[in-house]
C-alpha cells in the first residue's frame, strides 16, 4: 500500500504494509541507516527520530501513524547553514561522547528534542527524559555535552540580545 | 552501494593511490628483510606494510585492529606518528584488510615478560606472528591493541623516520645525523634546506628499512600523552558510519532466524506453509539448529518467521536451570579450604555471580553472498580472519575462497571474538541456500539475548585466617566457573594462599566477556578481603594498604583512589564508601564507590573514583573514556544484569527483563592516571573488575548488609 511520508524535508512515497514499523521503512526502504535497530520493543531508544518535532521510538511505530507528519532523522538533523553540524552533534564531537557509537544516533535525537523543549534541563529532567541505553557507558559525557549545549545556547542568545539591544 | 560512505572515513581495501610504501612490516620479526610475506608480494598486490606517505604529504597508517569505540585505532596511529615525527593534522588511518599478512604478530607480546633479552624478544614476536598466522588471528580483544601492537607501530614509525632522514640527507647533500624530522618535514638547519615527507617518500621507500631504529625519549613526546580526537567519532554523530547491520547490496534479500532455544538443540520439524503464504517471502530455510525466513524486506521476513511454530529438541538439557547449575557448583566446592590451627579467627564466605550477556547494542548481523566457488562476507567482527575461516567451514570452502570485509562494530566486549562466530556460520548457510542472491541476516534482540556466549556463572568458597592482632595468616578459596593466575592474584602479603579450581560442567555456552575471569574473581577476592578487614576490626582501605609493601604499584593506585574519594571523611547516614583494586590485562585499577541507600533499599551510586596505572597513557581523553565506560559496564553487572537458565534455556529476552544502567543511574566518574613508566597495560577491560566489589563494599559500609551474590537488585537492602 502506498504511503506518503515527509522525511528530512522531502516527500517520499513508499509501498509497504501499513503496520510496518517506521524504523524498517527508514532503514530498508529509504536507505536511511543512521537510525538504528536495538530492541524492537521501544526499550532502548536506538531508533529515535523526530516526528513533528518530538522524539519517538520508531521500532514499534507503524508507518501509517507517521503519514502526513514531518519526520527528521539523524541524517536530516542540521543547522540552517548547509553542511554545518547541529550543535548537539558538534558537542558530541567536542566532548568525544561516542564509543562504539551505535546508540548515539538515537541519543542525539532524544537530546536535541529535549533541548528544544527545555533549553536548560536540570539533571533530574535529563534523567527522566533520556532513557536510551548505551552499552559502552558514555553517560558521563552525554550529560556533560547536554549541559554544554544548553550553556552555549544561553550565551549565544545573550549575545544576540546585546546586539539587538 | 548507494549511501555506503564508510570508505570515505575509515576504509578497508586498497591504499590511497600514488602512495609510496615505507617497508617496515617485517623488520621486527626478521631483521634484514623487508617483509615476512612472499618475495613477489608487490606483484601480487599483497600489502605488507603499515605506513604509506603520499605526495600530498599525508601519512596513512594501516591498523590491524578493529574499532569498537575503544579508541585503539587512533591510539596506535598516535604511537606510529610520534616516532615518525609526523604532523598529526596530516595523518590518516585505514583498517587492515582481512588478509593473512595482517595477522596480529605482536599479540603475544602483551603477555610476554618485559625482562627478556632483545634477540629473544624478536624471536618470540616472530613466533607469535607465525602462530597468529597459523590460527588465522587478527583479533581485537584482551585489551591488547595498544599494549601489544603498539610496539610494532612504534618500530614502524621510527623506521619510516630514519628512511626519510636518509632520503633527505641524500637530496640535501648532507649527513643524515645533521637532519631533523618534525611535523612531516625534514630540515637541515645549517644549509636551510627543508623537504616534506611527501617530497621525500619515493626516495625513502627505496632505502632498506633499518632493523633497529632508535626510539624517541618519552620526555620528548608531542603527540602521545595528549588528547587527540578519535578518527571514528565524526561519522558516528551524523549517521553516516556503516555498521555490519547497515550493509546493503543491490538485489539483496533479508533473513530473520529462529534458533533452537536450548543450546545444542536441533530443529525437529517446521511447517513452512504459514510463512510461505505471506507477502514478500522467498524461502523458508531449515538448518540443523534453526529456521530462517528469507524475504524481500527484513520486516516481512520477521513477521513471517513469527507465523511459524518450529519444534526443537532440548538436547537432553530440558531440566537444567540456574538453580541446578549452582547446586552442582556448591557440591563441587566441598568444604571451605582448611585454615591453620593457630588462627585466632577464621572467616568463611560463599560468593556467586550469574551468567551475563554481552548485549551489544547492535544485534548480531551478517551479509553473505555465495556465488559459485566464491563467497563474500560483510560483518562486524573482532577477528576478521577467524570469522572468514568460520564462513569457509560453514560452506565447506577453502579459506581463500572467502572474502570478508570487516565493518564497524556496534559493540563487541568479547561477543564478536573467535569461537563466537555462530552468526557468521548461520548467515553463510542461509546464503548458500539462496545462492547466488546475497542475503543479510539480522537477529532480533530476543535471539541475540538468548544465543550469546555468556560470561560464565561462577561460585567461590573463601576462607581466611587472622591472628590475634588481626593480621591475615592464610587465605584460600575453592572456585567453580573458571579462574587463572591473573584473576586469582592477590597483591597482599598473605604467605599462605591455597586456591583450588573445581569443575561442574553444564551445557550453557560461554565466552570472553569484557575482563573475562577477572569479572568474577575481582568481585570474589575484593569482597573477601573487605570481610577480613572488618573481621579484624580495621578500616578496609588501611587494611589493604598495609599489606601492600611488596607491591608498590598497587599501593600507589590504592592510595591515589582513596585520596581522590576523600576516604574517611564523614558521610550522612546510610551512605558509604567501598574500595577495591584489581590488576587485569597489565593495568592496575583501584576504585572507590560512594553509594547512598534509601530507607526503602534503593541504591544510588553517587560517585566513582578510579586510579589507574597502565604504565603510560597514549591518548589521555580516550583512556579516561574507557575507564568511565568500564565503570558503567561493571555497574550494570553489579546492580541489575543477569542471565538465568530455566528448562535449559535463557529466560531473559530483551531489555525489559534484562536491565542495564541508564543515565539516571550512571554515577559521576573521576579518573586519574599514575605514570609509573612500566610496561603498557590495556584499558578496554581493566576498569570493570573492581566495580562490583567497590559497590557491595560501600553498601556494607552504608547498611551493614553484605551482598555476596549478584546482581544487587535481588537483595532487600531496606532498613530492617
Amino acid at each position: 500500500m502506498a504511503i506518503t511520508l515527509t522525511v528530512n524535508g522531502q516527500t517520499r512515497t513508499v509501498d509497504v504494509e501499513p503496520d510496518t514499523p517506521l524504523l524498517w521503512v527508514l532503514r530498508d526502504t529509504l536507505g536511511l541507516t543512521g537510525t538504528k535497530f536495538g530492541c524492537g520493543i521501544a526499550a532502548c531508544g536506538a531508533c529515535t527520530v523526530h516526528l513533528d518535532g518530538r522524539a519517538v521510538r520508531t521500532c514499534t511505530l507503524p508507518v501509517s501513524a507517521a503519514e502526513g507528519m514531518p519526520i527528521t532523522t539523524i541524517e536530516g538533523l542540521e543547522q540552517v547553514q548547509d553542511g554545518e553540524l547541529h550543535d548537539v552533534q558538534q558537542a558530541w564531537i567536542d566532548h568525544q561522547v561516542p564509543q562504539c557509537g551505535y546508540c548515539q544516533s538515537g541519543m542525539i535525537m532524544a537530546v536535541s528534542s529535549l533541548l528544544a523543549q527545555r533549553p536548560d534541563p536540570s539533571d533530574e529532567q535529563i534523567d527522566a527524559t533520556i532513557t536510551n541505553i548505551c552499552r559502552c557507558g558514555t553517560f558521563v559525557r552525554v550529560r556533560r555535552a547536554i549541559h554544554a549545549v544548553a550553556d552555549a545556547r544561553k550565551a549565544g542568545g545573550a549575545k544576540k540580545e546585546e546586539r539587538h539591544g | 552501494m548507494g549511501k555506503w560512505t564508510r570508505r570515505a572515513f575509515i576504509g578497508t581495501g586498497s591504499l590511497v593511490g600514488g602512495g609510496f610504501v615505507l617497508g617496515v612490516a617485517g623488520v621486527a620479526f626478521a631483521p634484514g628483510r623487508h617483509s615476512v610475506v612472499s618475495a613477489d608480494a608487490i606483484e601480487k598486490g599483497e600489502l605488507t606494510t603499515w605506513i604509506t606517505v603520499t605526495p600530498d604529504n599525508f601519512v596513512t597508517i594501516l591498523i590491524p585492529h578493529c574499532e569498537m569505540g575503544q579508541g585503539s585505532q587512533t591510539g596506535l596511529a598516535m604511537m606510529a606518528a610520534e616516532e615518525m615525527e609526523a604532523d598529526w593534522e596530516r595523518v590518516r588511518i585505514q583498517e587492515a584488510p582481512a588478509l593473512d599478512a595482517y595477522a596480529n604478530a605482536y599479540m603475544l607480546r602483551a603477555f610476554t615478560s618485559e625482562s627478556m633479552p632483545a634477540p629473544l624478544e624478536r624471536a618470540i614476536d616472530y613466533g607469535a606472528y607465525r602462530l597468529a598466522r597459523w590460527f588465522g588471528t587478527q583479533a581485537t580483544g584482551g585489551s591488547m591493541a595498544v599494549r601489544g601492537t603498539g610496539y610494532g607501530m612504534r618500530i614502524a614509525g621510527a623506521a619510516a623516520r630514519e628512511m626519510l632522514l636518509a632520503a633527505a640527507a641524500e637530496r640535501f647533500g648532507v649527513r643524515a645525523d645533521e637532519c631533523t624530522a618534525a611535523r612531516s618535514h625534514v630540515t637541515h638547519a645549517a644549509s636551510r634546506q627543508s623537504a616534506t615527507f611527501g617530497e621525500l617518500a619515493k626516495a625513502a621507500a627505496a632505502i632498506p628499512a633499518p632493523s633497529n631504529p632508535p626510539m624517541k625519549d618519552p620526555d620528548t613526546y608531542t603527540i602521545r600523552r595528549t588528547s587527540k580526537p578519535r578518527f571514528d567519532i565524526p561519522p558516528k554523530v551524523d549517521g553516516s558510519l556503516g555498521y555490519g547491520i547497515d550493509f546493503t547490496l543491490p538485489g539483496m534479500l533479508y533473513a530473520a532466524v529462529d534458533i533452537a532455544p536450548v543450546q545444542g538443540g536441533r530443529l525437529v520439524s517446521v511447517d513452512p506453509s504459514p510463512a510461505k503464504a505471506m507477502p514478500g517471502v522467498k524461502e523458508v530455510v531449515e538448518l540443523e539448529e534453526a529456521v530462517a525466513v528469507v524475504a524481500d524486506s527484513y520486516w516481512r521476513a520477521r513477521k513471517a518467521l513469527a507465523a511459524l511454530s518450529p519444534l526443537y529438541d532440548d538436547a537432553g538439557h530440558g531440566d537444567v536451570s540456574s538453580d541446578t547449575i549452582f547446586a552442582a557448583f556448591d557440591e563441587a566446592l566441598g568444604a571451605a579450604p582448611e585454615m591453620p590451627a593457630e588462627a585466632a579467627k577464621v572467616v568463611t564466605a560463599d560468593y556467586r555471580v550469574p551468567f551475563l550477556a554481552h548485549a551489544t547494542m547492535e544485534p548480531m548481523a551478517c551479509t553473505v553472498r555465495v556465488d559459485g566457488d566464491r563467497a563474500d562476507v560483510w560483518a562486524g567482527t573482532q577477528d576478521p580472519l577467524n570469522a572468514r575461516s568460520t564462513a569457509a567451514s560453514a560452506l565447506d570452502f577453502d579459506t581463500d575462497q572467502v572474502h570478508l570485509t570487516n565493518l564497524m562494530l556496534g559493540g563487541g566486549y568479547g561477543r564478536r571474538l573467535p569461537f563466537s562466530f555462530d552468526y557468521v556460520h548461520i548467515a553463510a548457510r542461509i546464503a548458500k541456500a539462496m545462492s547466488p542472491t546475497p542475503v543479510k541476516m539480522v537477529w532480533s534482540r530476543e535471539t541475540d539475548m538468548q544465543h550469546g556466549y555468556y560470561r560464565p556463572a561462577a561460585m567461590c568458597r573463601y576462607a581466611g585466617a587472622l591472628d590475634a592482632a588481626g593480621r591475615p595468616l592464610a587465605v584460600g578459596a575453592n572456585y567453580a566457573g573458571g579462574g587463572d593466575g591473573e584473576s586469582l592474584f592477590l597483591p597482599y602479603a598473605i604467605a599462605d594462599q591455597r586456591f583450588d579450581g573445581r569443575s561442574a560442567s553444564h551445557h550453557v555456552r560461554e565466552g570472553a566477556w569484557r575482563s573475562v575471569l577477572n569479572s568474577q574473581h575481582g568481585f570474589f577476592k575484593e569482597s573477601f578481603i573487605d570481610e577480613l578487614a572488618h573481621a579484624a576490626g580495621k578500616d578496609p582501605y588501611e587494611f589493604r594498604r598495609d599489606l601492600m609493601d611488596e607491591h608498590p604499584r598497587f599501593r600507589a593506585a590504592l592510595v591515589r583512589a582513596a585520596e581522590m574519594a576523600d576516604w574517611g571523611s564523614p558521610l550522612p547516614e546510610r551512605e558509604g564508601r567501598g574500595i577495591a583494586i584489581a590488576e587485569s590485562f597489565g593495568s592496575i585499577v583501584a576504585q572507590v564507590a560512594h553509594v547512598a541507600v534509601s530507607p526503602e533499599g534503593k541504591v544510588k551510586v553517587r560517585n566513582f573514583y578510579a586510579a589507574v596505572d597502565c604504565g603510560d597513557v597514549v591518548n589521555v581523553d580516550s583512556a579516561v573514556a574507557q575507564i568511565e565506560g568500564g565503570v558503567v559496564f561493571g555497574l550494570s553487572a553489579a546492580m541489575v544484569a543477569q542471565i538465568t537458565i530455566g528448562e535449559g534455556r535463557v529466560m531473559e529476552s530483551n531489555f525489559h527483563d534484562h536491565e542495564m544502567i541508564r543515565i539516571a543511574d550512571a554515577p559521576n566518574v573521576e579518573v586519574d592516571f599514575i605514570h609509573s613508566g612500566e610496561r603498557l597495560g590495556g584499558l578496554g577491560e581493566p576498569g570493570v573488575p573492581p566495580v562490583a566489589p567497590a559497590v557491595t563494599n560501600a553498601i556494607y559500609a552504608a547498611t551493614g548488609i553484605r551482598v555476596r551474590d549478584l546482581p544487587i537488585k535481588n537483595h532487600d537492602l531496606s532498613r530492617a
